[in-house]
């Protein structure tokens, strides 16, 4: 094997300099793409001028992004082994954030898919899943902990083979003055639960490779997003894959949008979201 | 014609304390027509550490200590305890529904099911059980949520999440510490399509849960106001919280 620092010359800050300037350039499977326009995976039928963000995520890796109102997001599982975490944030006051009981129970609906508000505990609309050809999703069971990933995996540490959900969320969070106090139950996408009669959770996997679940921001978005294995994936080892995401600017859901009065409950979420988007001018 | 005098003791003689005046409380004159009030008692043996009567629509909290049980008792029937869980010494560390959901495998909270933290640990371990199954994924009513179930007209109404950020307020904490919850007596099925919404409780007066803490808990509840489900029978009614001792120890 060669050593590192045998294919480095480092021995003076002029060496240094070049040495650290020589790497810049070289591609990695996982890595953003800056300008996001110029992503190797363009989004199909989207004009790449209007895209913002372009990433590509590592298996037991994690992202975020502060975006705009009516910014459309698209996640995508690569290889089918990726399980996508997210938490959703008011960027403009982010003490109001993703409510997964709320998210439930006022659609009168457990599982999400293509319509699904996803709500804020104030009885707005952080999110719409606006495209779902996955179906693989899960609000119930959140992400992985620590003691969750040690148990089941023997390690559960950020750098270690095997980082857990709450831990990636953590330093996600802290990247936008966000406390481990501030992450909520997350909700996740391509790997489903359902729920059996007696209420016993049974675990239904992935819908396989290139499947993507599409969002549109309701409001100003903080984003954060571990891709780490489903907590209740019955496999022993640590599978996950890669995860790409893209965002780019569209519209929010108004006045004569698909789902802006596709049901009761919802439709007063979108009023009550545009009528603070307004009076906040956002 | 005379009205029998209200019994403010249960059935063993026992008088909770209350913050408002219990013969008021426990007069089934002020609620709805037919409504039965039972103290019943605690669920488990020991030494009672605290017994106190939550009035309708009002929050409360507690500490209860590793190794104490809290029973609750349903006084009315059918009236929902939203129920919050903090370990005592970081607050940070609080009841995750989805936790507690993931490591017992089930949607429902029964007996032996382990109310876990956001850092998977056990806060509490449900002991004894009066009902078929208890409430995690219907979280709490709120003033703004309440605009979307059921329309602006209901925004002057008080609700659980209010209560909640009160209580929590005590005790330094706000709007991030106020997460999804428990919910006692409340009947929320999910069905095989993922609908799911609150019906028709399964409770009745007198009905009891009883959860031992794992370690010292701060407990926050809601005694449920909302008026626009059957999440209370719509009949708000009192709820009776007794923490007893430790198994085998007298008050700690």
């Amino acid at each position: 094997m060669v050593t590192p620092s045998a294919q480095h010359e480092t021995d003076t800050v002029g060496a240094a300099r070049a040495d650290a300037r020589a790497q810049a350039g070289r591609v990695a499977e996982a890595m953003p793409y800056l300008p996001a326009s110029s992503t190797p995976f363009p989004p199909p039928g989207v004009d790449a001028g209007l895209l913002v963000w372009a990433e590509t995520v590592a298996a037991g890796g994690y992202t975020h992004k502060v975006l705009a109102r009516g910014s459309r997001i698209r996640l995508e599982d690569v290889t089918g082994e990726a399980c996508a975490h997210v938490l959703l944030y008011n960027a403009v006051e982010p003490w109001e954030r993703l409510n997964v009981a709320d998210t439930m129970k006022i659609p009168w609906q457990a599982y999400l898919g293509t319509g699904h508000p996803l709500l804020s505990g104030e009885g707005r609309v952080l999110a719409t899943v606006v495209a779902d050809d996955s179906g693989r999703n899960d609000a119930l069971c959140g992400t992985s902990t620590a003691a969750a990933n040690r148990a089941k995996y023997g390690d559960s540490a950020p750098q270690g083979p095997s980082p857990s959900g709450r831990e990636l969320f953590i330093l996600a969070a802290a990247k936008h003055g966000l406390t481990p106090r501030d992450l909520p139950p997350s909700i996740s996408f391509f790997k489903g639960v359902r729920v059996r009669a007696d209420g016993g959770l049974e675990f239904t996997g992935s819908a396989g490779p290139g499947r993507a679940v599409e969002l549109v921001a309701e409001l100003p978005l903080i984003v954060l997003i571990a891709n780490v294995p489903h907590p209740i994936d019955p496999r022993p080892g640590y599978v996950s894959g890669l995860l790409r995401v893209h965002a780019w600017r569209s519209a929010p859901t108004g006045p004569g949008g698909r789902y802006w009065d596709a049901a009761p409950e919802a439709h007063r979420a979108y009023l009550n979201t545009t009528d603070y988007a307004d009076a906040r001018g956002v | 014609m005379t009205t029998p005098p209200v019994a403010v003791t249960d059935a063993a003689g026992r008088r909770p304390y209350c913050p408002a005046d219990l013969a008021v409380v426990l007069n089934p004159a002020h609620y709805a027509d037919g409504t039965v009030l039972d103290l019943a008692g605690p669920l488990v043996a020991g030494e009672i550490v605290l017994d106190q009567v939550v009035p309708a629509q009002a929050p409360w909290s507690a500490v209860v200590r590793a190794g104490q049980v809290l029973t609750i008792v349903d006084v009315g029937g059918n009236q929902s305890g939203d129920c919050l869980l903090y370990s005592a010494e970081d607050t940070g560390e609080r009841y995750s529904v989805p936790d507690t959901i993931s490591w017992s495998g089930n949607a429902y909270v029964r007996t032996g099911t382990v109310l876990r933290s956001n850092y998977g640990n056990a806060l509490a371990t449900v002991v004894a059980n009066e009902i078929d199954r208890q409430d995690t994924i219907g979280g709490a009513c709120g003033k703004e949520s309440n605009t979307l179930r059921y329309g602006y007209h209901t925004t002057a109404e008080h609700g659980c999440r209010e209560n909640f950020l009160a209580e929590a307020a005590k005790y330094g904490m706000g709007a991030r510490d106020v997460v999804s919850n428990l919910n006692w007596f409340m009947n929320v099925p999910i069905e095989a399509d993922g609908t799911l919404g609150i019906v028709d409780g399964i409770s009745g007066p007198g009905k009891r849960v009883a959860f031992r803490a794992e370690m010292d808990i701060l407990v926050l509840v809601s005694n449920c106001p909302q008026m626009n489900n059957p999440c209370n029978g719509l009949n708000p009614t009192p709820l009776r919280m007794i923490i007893t001792a430790a198994e085998g120890r007298s008050r700690a």
